[in-house]
C-alpha cells in the first residue's frame, strides 16, 4: 500500500504540473506569474481571457476525459476478464460517432455547439441500451460473454452506418467527420466540464467504491459469489457506471483511443491488479496523460493541431512498451 | 452448521434428464461428509445447489433450516467457505492477496483491511502451511500449492463449515494426504466440511459419512459401511468390485476387479 500512496501523491503533483503546462503553452506563451494573476482576476485581460476562458477548462477537460477512459477501461478490463478490453469494446463510439456523424452529414450542427455532443452522448446512450437489453435478456442473469458479443455486432451495425453517411456526403463533411471520431479536446467551455465532471465524477466514485468486489470478480464469478460478492448486482453497476463515463467522454471529446486500453496496464505493472489501488491511480495516469497529449497535439504544427488520439498513441506506444520490458525483467 | 436438501431438482436446459432429481437428505453438523458418484451423476450441482449458486426447478436447499436463497450473501460467506473445482485467475495476483480474499465478507463499509483480517490471513497461511509462498504470484505456483492457497482462502473466511469440490484432484500422494489429514483436524475442531471426491477408500477412510450420487438421485447414504456394499457399488459405478477391510488402515476399501 506504500507503493500506491507514493505513487498517488506524485500522480497528483504529475496531473498539477501538466494542468499548469497545458494552461501556460499555446500560440501565446505565458509565465507562471501570467496565470495565477489571471486565476486571481488580476492582470492582462487578454491573457486572463486566453487562461480562464480557453486553456483551463480544456485542460480540466482532458483531465477528466483521461481519467474517465482510464478508470473505464480498468473496469472493463475486470467485468471481461480480458486484459485487451477498452471502453469502446461494448460499441459505444460506435453509437456515438455514428450518431455525430448523422447530424453533421444533415448539417444539423449549425444550430449550436451543443448539438454535436448531445447527439453523440444520445447515441453512446442508444449502444449502450441495446447492448444491455441483449446481455440480459438470453438469460436472467447478465452474461458477460453475451455482453462482449452484443457490443461488437453493434458496433459493427453503426460502423456500417458510418460508412454509408460517408458514402453519401460531401468530402468536407467526412473529413470533420474524421477530425471528430479521431478525438479532440478543441470543444472545451465551463459548461461541457461541468457536465462532463457531473457525469464522471459520481459514476467514478461509485466504481472506486466497487474496488474490492471488482478483485474478487477477477477469479470468476462463481468464486465471488461463494466470497460474499452480490455478483448480478456488482456487474450491472461497474457496467452501468463506466459505460456512462464513457459516453460523456466521447460525446466531449471524440473517440480517444489508447488511452482506456493502455493507462490501466501501465499502473498494473507498477503498483498490481489490486483495484482499491488501480482504479484510482489509472484515472490520475488518464488524467495526466491526456492532459499533455493535448499540449503536444496544441504544440506540434501550431496554429493547427492534430487529432489527440495520434498523439496518444504516438506517445504512448514507445512508453508502454519500455514499461512492459522493464516489467518482464 | 447443518445442511439439507428437500426434494432438490435441477434440470438444465437442454439436458434430457435432470442433473439433481429430487434429491433429499441432511448433512449434519461437526461431521466430514463426502460426496461420492461417477461422472456426470450431480456431485458438482448438489455443492452449487446447496450454496445457493443456481436456482434448483424444484425443491429447496437449506441451511440451519432457512431457505439457502433466503441468505444474505455476505452473511453466508462468513457461514460457508468454499473451494470449487476450478477458477482461472485474469489478472497476476500474489498468494497473500488471494488468501486475504476471503476476509471480504468480514470488511465494513470502507472495505479497508484492519488487524483482526490480518491476523486472520496469518493463520490461515499458517494453518495450510503456505506462510512462504505468500509473495509468490499465483500463477507461479503448483498444483499442491495452489490448491492450498484456495483452502486458506476459505478458511481466512474463518466460516463453520467448508465445503470444497475435488480439492485432492490431480495432486500427488503426499499433497493429497496432507489435506485430508487437514480436512480431518478441522473437522475434529468442530468444522462441518463437506467433500466431493472420486477417492473412494480415502473417503471410506477420512469420512464420517457419504453421501453416495447415481444420476442425480441418492443411491446410498450413511457411514462408510452403509454406503460400501457391494451391489451398490457395482450398479452405480458399472464395474464388478469387492470391498473389504484394508488390513493396514482398517477401514473398508473397495477394489476393481476385471
Amino acid at each position: 500500500m506504500t507503493r500506491s500512496r507514493t505513487a498517488a501523491a506524485a500522480l497528483i503533483l504529475v496531473v498539477a504540473a501538466a494542468v499548469l503546462l497545458a494552461v501556460r503553452f499555446g500560440s501565446v506563451a505565458l509565465s507562471t506569474g501570467d496565470v495565477v494573476d489571471a486565476l486571481r482576476g488580476r492582470g492582462d485581460p487578454i491573457k486572463r481571457d486566453i487562461v480562464v476562458g480557453l486553456r483551463l477548462p480544456r485542460a480540466l477537460l482532458g483531465a477528466l476525459v483521461g481519467g474517465g477512459l482510464a478508470l473505464a477501461g480498468a473496469t472493463f478490463q475486470a467485468l471481461l476478464r480480458n486484459p485487451l478490453a477498452e471502453p469502446y469494446i461494448l460499441g459505444i463510439s460506435g453509437g456515438a460517432a455514428a450518431a455525430a456523424v448523422t447530424v453533421l452529414a444533415l448539417g444539423l450542427v449549425s444550430a449550436g455547439s451543443w448539438v454535436l455532443p448531445a447527439a453523440a452522448f444520445g447515441g453512446a446512450l442508444l449502444a449502450i441500451f441495446l447492448v444491455f437489453r441483449v446481455a440480459s435478456a438470453a438469460d436472467r442473469s447478465f452474461d458477460v460473454r453475451v455482453l462482449l458479443l452484443a457490443g461488437v455486432v453493434v458496433g459493427a451495425f453503426f460502423s456500417a452506418m458510418i460508412a454509408l453517411w460517408f458514402t453519401l456526403s460531401e468530402a468536407s463533411t467526412v473529413r470533420s467527420a474524421v477530425l471528430w471520431m479521431m478525438g479532440s479536446l478543441a470543444g472545451a467551455d465551463w459548461g461541457i466540464v461541468v457536465t462532463a465532471a457531473a457525469y464522471t465524477l459520481p459514476a467514478g466514485m461509485v466504481l472506486v467504491a466497487l474496488a474490492r468486489p471488482l478483485d474478487l470478480l477477477a477469479i470468476g464469478e462463481e468464486t465471488a459469489t461463494y466470497l460474499g460478492v452480490n455478483v448480478e448486482q456488482v456487474k450491472r453497476l461497474a457496467f452501468g457506471m463506466a459505460s456512462l463515463i464513457t459516453a460523456a467522454g466521447v460525446a466531449v471529446a471524440g473517440v480517444i483511443g489508447f488511452v482506456g486500453l493502455i493507462v490501466p496496464h501501465a499502473v498494473r505493472l507498477v503498483v498490481g491488479s489490486g483495484h482499491r489501488a488501480l482504479l484510482p491511480l489509472s484515472f490520475l495516469a488518464g488524467s495526466a496523460f491526456l492532459v499533455l497529449a493535448d499540449v503536444v497535439a496544441r504544440l506540434v504544427i501550431a496554429p493547427a493541431e492534430i487529432p489527440i488520439g495520434v498523439v496518444t498513441a504516438f506517445t504512448g506506444v514507445p512508453l508502454f512498451l519500455v514499461l512492459l520490458r522493464k516489467s518482464l525483467r | 452448521m447443518k445442511l439439507g436438501a428437500d426434494h432438490l431438482t435441477v434440470q438444465y436446459s437442454g439436458a434430457v434428464r435432470p442433473a439433481l432429481d429430487g434429491v433429499t437428505l441432511s448433512i449434519p453438523a461437526g461431521c466430514l461428509t463426502a460426496v461420492l458418484g461417477p461422472n456426470g451423476s450431480g456431485k458438482s450441482t448438489l455443492l452449487r445447489a446447496l450454496l445457493g449458486v443456481i436456482t434448483p426447478s424444484a425443491g429447496t436447499a437449506t441451511l440451519e433450516e432457512k431457505n439457502v436463497r433466503a441468505w444474505d450473501r455476505r452473511k453466508l460467506a462468513r457461514t460457508v467457505g468454499v473451494v470449487p473445482q476450478s477458477e482461472t485467475v485474469a489478472f497476476p495476483i500474489t498468494v497473500r492477496e488471494m488468501v486475504a480474499m476471503g476476509r471480504f465478507p468480514h470488511m465494513g463499509p470502507l472495505q479497508a483491511e484492519g488487524w483482526r483480517d490480518r491476523e486472520a490471513v496469518e493463520k490461515a497461511l499458517e494453518r495450510c502451511d503456505i506462510s512462504d509462498l505468500r509473495n509468490r504470484q499465483v500463477t507461479t505456483l503448483s498444483g499442491g500449492e495452489l490448491q492450498r492457497v484456495r483452502i486458506a482462502r476459505a478458511l481466512a473466511q474463518e466460516p463453520r463449515a467448508l465445503a470444497l469440490d475435488e480439492p485432492t484432484a490431480s495432486l500427488d500422494l503426499r499433497h493429497e494426504m496432507s489435506i485430508m489429514g487437514l480436512l480431518r483436524s478441522w473437522t475434529d475442531g468442530g468444522i462441518t466440511v463437506l467433500l466431493i471426491t472420486h477417492q473412494l477408500n480415502l473417503a471410506a477412510r477420512f469420512a464420517d459419512r457419504m453421501i453416495l450420487l447415481d444420476r442425480g438421485r441418492v443411491a446410498a447414504e450413511g457411514t462408510p459401511s452403509e454406503v460400501f456394499r457391494r451391489e451398490v457399488m457395482e450398479r452405480v459405478y458399472g464395474w464388478p468390485v469387492r470391498v473389504d477391510q484394508d488390513p493396514v488402515t482398517g477401514s473398508l476399501r473397495v477394489v476393481p476387479l476385471g
